[in-house]
């Protein structure tokens, strides 16, 4: 059964199973690899997506859930907010492995989005369900703060 | 691992020049993502530089990317000695072919060790002082004029007399006719301008846009996608299963037992996973393991007890009689490296050759493994490394424990399939391959003058290197498991270190920093423990041991300086401090925590001073060294493995704690300035952060954290 929505601003239709989680389908039928696979069960925020402006953690939303919604990944990151985070990402040289980066800013742009000027403590609550193994929290802070600065 | 040797200069030309000697050439499928232009317009005077007429320079980087910074650092080095704009250089992972590429540390083509800036130091200045001198030479026939009148500066050659100049595209072509020169002249390094100074990570732009390829990225044509049921105790076997109802569900291409488990093929992961999932396999646990954490605890300890074989011996021990005694057991979990990307690779078999994609930490074992599936020979094995979302050493094993499974898989599929296999989070977490669980038994002697006169330190666990290319020669001391305990740094004159080696069926790996993930955390906190007893200043007590450790010391002396070691922090809070040595780099740590409102501890701030020599980049220093406080802390903090009848009882990131952004303290990086050779900072950074906060707890609390991790179910600090 074919499931329609909005990915990155292009209409698409995907013909696959509805239960699919969606990450897989962004993956494997749309083919767009930024967002990653990280633990399945939303408890790690590699495959973070917005939907609707939300961010999402795509690997437990099937597929037919999203149906008639629109949906961002880091490939379709465009409007002010985005660049600024990813631009700050890029000043204080933020990434390592990279692997949960795609999560980690979508996650940003979504707090920015809500909170234009956030706390520590807002940056905690926001950030905590995105896990980096490489540990680069305290810079991923930082350019959260840098990023808002230059909004 | 840590050990580097020392390899001289004319080593490393020797080991250059022998690229030249095998006649080394770029050709397009050497490497999946580069589609090089015709070798004659490319200068390629050895395995590592490319200069192309669109004025690119390419470094081929021989160690895996896996966040530590080597495409970066090691790109530092040539352009350095090349005199290039660092906006012209690109990184690009070498393929596997050990004559070229080995680790000259190693002998054979792999990272780890944190050994990438330290063994390539020499090779690639000399790689980069190599095309500058052609490019000089070609100038300067092209222009006329004498070579020595040729300047090179950010990527442009010039001829001050004749104003004349050029990029190095415009004589990358005619350089590359000219003979390649056997010595060249290295800078000084009082005139290095790009090593030392904080130049932009070369892969930050696919990892900020989500264009980075990770093998969880490739795609081929053709391909399939393979998950695996592995057996739920380590050393089980697959008796019997029914691939029917798999085979029902629509998509599944092919159920299949190998080595390891049960495979399904299907034409998507999510497929091929949902149909694993409902695998019913019987399985034959008679020569599993079954013991579960509270019986090896049990057994641990009891061992620990007595002596074991000797691993460092000064003075007698036995003879001191000591004014007072401190003892203390400590114990150590299994972990899982739990790298963001679990394990995956892309195995594509052809007649006659082999290809992979994946994040390749060790290029010469695997490809040897691959070939051995595929009844081929290493050098029909293509090995394409991708970045790799993490490993923190789970990639580097002597098994080549899941490119196996993936090449048995590709194997049993018709020619020219590409199969991805993919681990979930469960089968990461599940898969073995841990850090050793380990427990330490521990004693002092102090005498009336407060000194410490006696050491006795007795380790208990698994060998990493045991039934692999690096175990330790018969009857040798397993080196793995007490580095950081056999040269503990401190002057203590009565030193008694010694190792029980245990044989348990979970199969153990190294992780970040080795055996100094245990053995710095017991010394370091146990050194603690005694000052106390001793009546003295953890750090003061630290300062007077350490004469005969410089480097130790000086790093000690920075992070306490930074810090304000010794100044009041108001009503509870407190400080800690710990300091260690691995693979050669130095890295102390100064810790402050506070007590919180709901009774807990947190920590609020943490100062970190480290000596890696000569310093590339100080921002990759500092990354390096905020990454590892974070993966090190984290792990003492939350992170265990345990089993229950042999069965792991962690599977996702639920049960399977880590370090968040809630956990994470400000932390400042301060470099000690030094004009030695260049040591890793890739995992030095992990083991004396650990100790610094648990340090920081037993002051605040009196109560030093023995039994890792910190915070179990259900308690809290």
């Amino acid at each position: 059964m074919a499931t329609s929505f909005e990915l990155n601003g292009i209409s698409v239709t995907l013909d696959v199973d509805p239960e699919m989680p969606l990450l897989w389908a962004i993956r494997e039928k749309a083919g767009l690899v930024g967002t990653k696979y990280g633990c399945g069960i939303a408890q790690c925020g590699a495959c973070t997506v917005h939907v609707d402006g939300v961010a999402s953690r795509s690997c437990s939303i099937p597929v037919s859930a999203v149906a008639g919604s629109k949906v961002t990944t880091i490939e379709g990151l465009s409007n002010t907010i985005s660049q600024a985070v990813q631009s700050s990402w890029q000043k204080l040289n933020v990434v390592q492995c990279g692997y949960c980066q795609s999560g980690q800013i979508m996650s940003a742009v979504a707090l920015l989005t809500d909170v234009p000027k956030p706390t520590d403590a807002d940056i905690d609550a926001a950030m905590s369900g995105n896990i980096c193994r490489c540990a680069t929290y305290h810079r991923i802070r930082e350019a959260i703060h840098d990023a808002a600065k230059s909004i | 691992m840590n050990q580097i040797s020392k390899t001289s200069r004319r080593d490393i030309l020797k080991s250059a020049a022998a690229g030249l000697v095998i006649g080394f050439v770029w050709t397009p499928n050497r490497s999946a993502f580069a589609a090089p232009e015709p070798a004659a317009k490319i200068l390629a005077p050895n395995a590592f530089v490319r200069v192309a007429p669109d004025n690119t320079v390419t470094v081929m980087i021989k160690h895996l990317e896996m966040g530590q910074g080597v495409y970066t650092g090691l790109t530092a080095i040539v352009a350095e000695e090349l005199d290039a704009d660092w906006n012209q250089m690109r990184a690009e992972h070498a393929p596997a072919d050990t004559a070229l590429y080995k680790n000259l540390l190693f002998g054979m083509q792999g990272t780890g060790g944190s050994t990438a800036i330290a063994n390539s130091w020499m090779q690639l200045r000399n790689a980069g002082a190599m095309a500058r001198a052609m490019l000089v030479a070609a100038a300067a026939k092209e222009w006329k004029v004498p070579e020595t009148e040729i300047t090179v500066k950010k990527g442009v050659i010039s001829h001050a007399a004749s104003q004349r100049s050029a990029s190095f595209g415009i004589f990358a072509a005619r350089a590359a006719l000219l003979p390649v020169p056997t010595d060249v002249k290295l800078k000084d390094p009082k005139d290095f301008n790009l090593i030392g100074t904080e130049l932009p990570r070369l892969d930050n732009a696919g990892k900020i846009n989500g264009t980075a390829v990770y093998a969880i990225d490739i795609v081929r044509p053709n391909m399939v996608y393979a998950s695996i049921a592995h057996p739920p105790r380590f050393g089980g076997v697959v008796k019997s299963f029914d691939p029917a109802p798999a085979m029902k569900i629509k998509g599944v291409i092919k159920v299949v037992q190998i080595s390891s488990g049960v495979a399904v093929v299907a034409d998507s992961f999510w497929t091929a996973k949902r149909a694993r999932d409902g695998l019913n396999i019987e399985w034959d646990d008679s020569k599993a393991e079954k013991r579960g954490t509270a019986e090896l605890l049990a057994e641990y300890k009891a061992l620990a007890q007595k002596p074991g074989a000797s691993a460092k011996k000064s003075g007698d021990v036995a003879a001191v009689k000591a004014a007072k005694t401190v003892t203390a057991e400590f114990d150590f979990p299994y972990l899982a490296h739990a790298p963001m990307e679990p394990m995956d690779a892309v195995v594509e078999i052809r007649d006659g050759a082999a290809e992979a994609w994946y994040g390749c930490q060790f290029q010469t074992i695997d490809q040897a493994a691959i070939a051995r599936v595929a009844g081929l020979k290493p050098e029909q094995v293509t090995i394409n490394t991708t970045f790799a979302g993490g490993s923190f050493g789970r990639r580097a094993n002597a098994a080549s424990d899941y490119v196996v499974e993936t090449a048995e898989i590709a194997k049993a599929m018709p020619p020219n399939t590409p199969v991805k296999l993919i681990w979930t989070r469960e089968d990461d977490t599940r898969g073995g391959k841990y850090r050793p669980a380990y427990f330490h038994n521990m004693k002092a002697g102090i005498d009336e003058k407060g000194d410490i006169v006696s050491w006795t330190h007795t380790v208990v666990g698994q060998s990493i290197a045991a039934g692999t290319p690096f175990a330790p020669k018969a009857d040798a001391i397993d080196t793995m498991s007490v580095e950081g305990a056999s040269n503990l740094p401190y002057a203590i004159p009565n030193l008694d270190v010694n190792l029980h080696t245990t044989k348990v069926g979970v199969p153990v790996l190294w992780l970040r920093s080795v055996g100094s993930t245990h053995t710095a955390y017991a010394t370091e906190v146990f050194f603690d423990m005694v000052a106390k007893a001793a009546g003295k200043d953890p750090y003061a007590a630290r300062l007077a041991l350490l004469d005969q450790h410089p480097r130790h010391k000086a790093v000690l002396e920075l992070a306490a300086q930074k810090a304000g070691w010794g100044t009041d922090l108001g009503p509870n809070k407190a400080r800690g401090i710990a300091v260690a040595e691995a693979f050669s780099s130095y890295v102390a740590y100064v810790a402050e925590v506070s007590r919180d409102k709901n009774g807990g501890v947190k920590v609020d701030r943490v100062v970190c001073a480290v000596d890696c020599g000569t310093v590339i980049n100080p921002d990759v220093v500092r990354a390096q060294m905020e990454g590892g406080f974070g993966f090190g802390y984290g792990l003492v903090l939350k992170s265990a493995i345990t089993l229950k009848e042999g069965k792991v009882e962690q599977g996702n990131f639920d049960s399977y704690d880590v370090l968040r952004m809630s956990d994470m303290p400000k932390i400042e990086v301060h470099i000690v300035p030094s004009t030695e050779k260049p040591t890793g900072v890739g995992e030095p950074g992990v083991p004396p952060a650990g100790p610094a906060v648990a340090n920081a707890i037993f002051a605040l609390t009196g109560k030093a954290p023995t039994s890792l991790p910190i915070l179990k179910k259900g308690l809290s600090v």
